[in-house]
């Protein structure tokens, strides 16, 4: 892996600007090397911020900018970073970009801040995003690096948005806020009206954190089924 | 490996350029922050009447509310014997602070809209719930009896148990009409389990968040009693 590295910078002159490396580290995080399903990081917000479509919306755009900036940042100064206490200068430019979304976040965003509340901050702490700066960012050129965290944000918020919008449309009839079985007026289909949907009830189960862990794991189970260069992969 | 003399002005120097570009940003942004905090705030408020405000509170722009806010709603301050104080703002008063005071020296805020139908009082109240604090805000129309209109707030009950209570406007609903004095005695409003029977003074509970619901009749019960003495000055002032 690390004479690899060693070549791909000693080739790097001669690439073009939007190769095939390029467009590998975009694509291969959405789904051959998926943060949440394959590399199983993530988690913990994956499970508490997807009960709505909304936050899980806004979550993945926060990830996507923090993995892009901060690979792009170390991609910078991964030369000049001090290999003892790279691990603490990475930590900085993550706090600091968190910091960033956040207070930008609550001054234009108040309420969907108030409703992410701790889980903005605790970005700081998603294993993708540190574990991107060591794997890639210190290794691979700024550009590339850029891309790498583009894609790895959005393999983690393609996993949550799916996530979400089946534990909002079962767990409460909605999607993204946009009402859709329910029994009430306001609802596309109002199930106290039509009379073969009248056994419909919203699963509660699916607004608890429980819920996104099966739902993970079936996602994984079908990925893994249908993906052939999964299959060994442990 | 790098000379330690190296790794310290590095630290430094990266150390002082994060600290001031966020302490510009936090700087730059804190009215953007209060402004819009005081914005979801006096949101909550007026979701408690919302039927009574004239436009629809979910799409009005943000000056509006704060315009209305500061054109229809007087701002009272209660001391623990309910004698108002005199120059202090509402919307100053913050409850989470109040309530680790000890009881004597709390203050408690009230909202008096004046509307087309009459003075409403809006008073504040704070309570347990399963598994954080909840908050609310009771409307009391101008006999200062009859409820007429609740919104309730929480930390982080349950999402479609505990959270209900915010989240199903069906649950505040209940609670329109409902009195709090039955022949001049206070019995506030309760929450029960396994159907409301009192017309006046029973509300039903949300079936699986026992405990949230306990903590709403709770809460409704000892917070509107902080109030009385200022509702009985009210009454005999009338």
């Amino acid at each position: 892996m690390a004479d690899a590295n060693v070549k791909a910078a000693a080739l790097e002159e001669k690439e073009p600007f939007f190769g095939k490396k390029e467009r590998k580290a975009l694509s291969d995080p959405l789904n051959d090397n998926n943060p949440i399903t394959v590399q199983v990081l993530g988690i913990c917000s994956a499970l508490a911020v997807t009960t709505m479509v909304k936050p899980a919306f806004i979550m993945a755009l926060s990830v996507i900018f923090v993995t892009a900036f901060s690979n792009l940042a170390i991609a910078l100064l991964r030369k000049g970073i001090p290999k003892q206490i790279r691990m603490i200068v990475q930590l900085v430019v993550i706090a600091f970009l968190v910091t960033v979304v956040e207070q930008v976040l609550k001054a234009f965003n108040y309420e969907t801040w108030k409703q992410l509340s701790v889980f903005i901050g605790l970005i700081i702490t998603n294993c993708i995003v540190m574990g991107r700066l060591e794997a890639y960012a210190m290794a691979n050129t700024p550009w590339r690096s850029f891309l790498d965290g583009i894609g790895n944000g959005a393999g983690y918020g393609v996993i949550l948005l799916a996530v979400a919008v089946i534990r909002e449309l079962f767990g409460r009839g909605s999607v993204a806020g946009f009402k859709i079985i329910g029994s009430t007026n306001e609802f596309l289909l109002n199930t106290s009206q039509i009379s073969w949907l009248g056994w419909y009830q919203n699963n509660g189960l699916m607004v608890l954190p429980a819920s996104a862990i099966f739902l993970i794991g079936i996602i994984i189970w079908l990925q893994r089924a249908s993906n052939k260069k999964l299959v060994d992969v442990s | 490996m790098y000379s330690n003399k190296y790794i310290t002005v590095y630290t430094v120097i990266m150390t002082l350029i994060v600290s001031v570009i966020l302490a510009f940003l936090v700087t730059g942004l804190k009215p953007y922050h209060d402004s819009s905090e005081a914005v979801f705030k006096k949101k909550d408020i007026m979701g408690a009447i919302a039927d009574q405000i004239p436009s629809d509170l979910k799409s009005m722009p943000d000056d509006q509310i704060l315009k209305l806010f500061t054109d229809k709603f007087e701002q009272v301050v209660l001391d623990a014997n309910g004698q108002q104080v005199d120059g202090a703002m509402a919307e100053k008063v913050d409850m989470a602070a109040e309530e680790k005071k000890p009881e004597a020296e709390r203050k408690y805020p009230v909202f008096v809209y004046n509307g087309d139908k009459g003075k409403v009082y809006l008073l504040s109240v704070r309570g347990n719930g399963l598994w954080d604090k909840i908050w609310g805000y009771i409307a009391l129309g101008e006999d200062l009896n009859t409820v007429v209109g609740v919104s309730f707030g929480h930390v982080s009950e349950t999402p479609g148990l505990g959270a209900e209570i915010k989240d199903n406007p069906n649950f505040p609903a209940q609670f329109k009409g409902k009195k709090i004095f039955q022949d001049g005695q206070y019995v506030s409003v309760a929450v029960v389990k396994g159907g409301a029977k009192n017309p006046d003074h029973e509300v039903d509970a949300i079936s699986g968040a026992t405990i949230t619901s306990v903590g709403v009749s709770d809460m409704l019960q000892k917070g509107l009693k902080a109030y009385l003495p200022y509702i009985e000055s009210l009454k005999t002032a009338n």
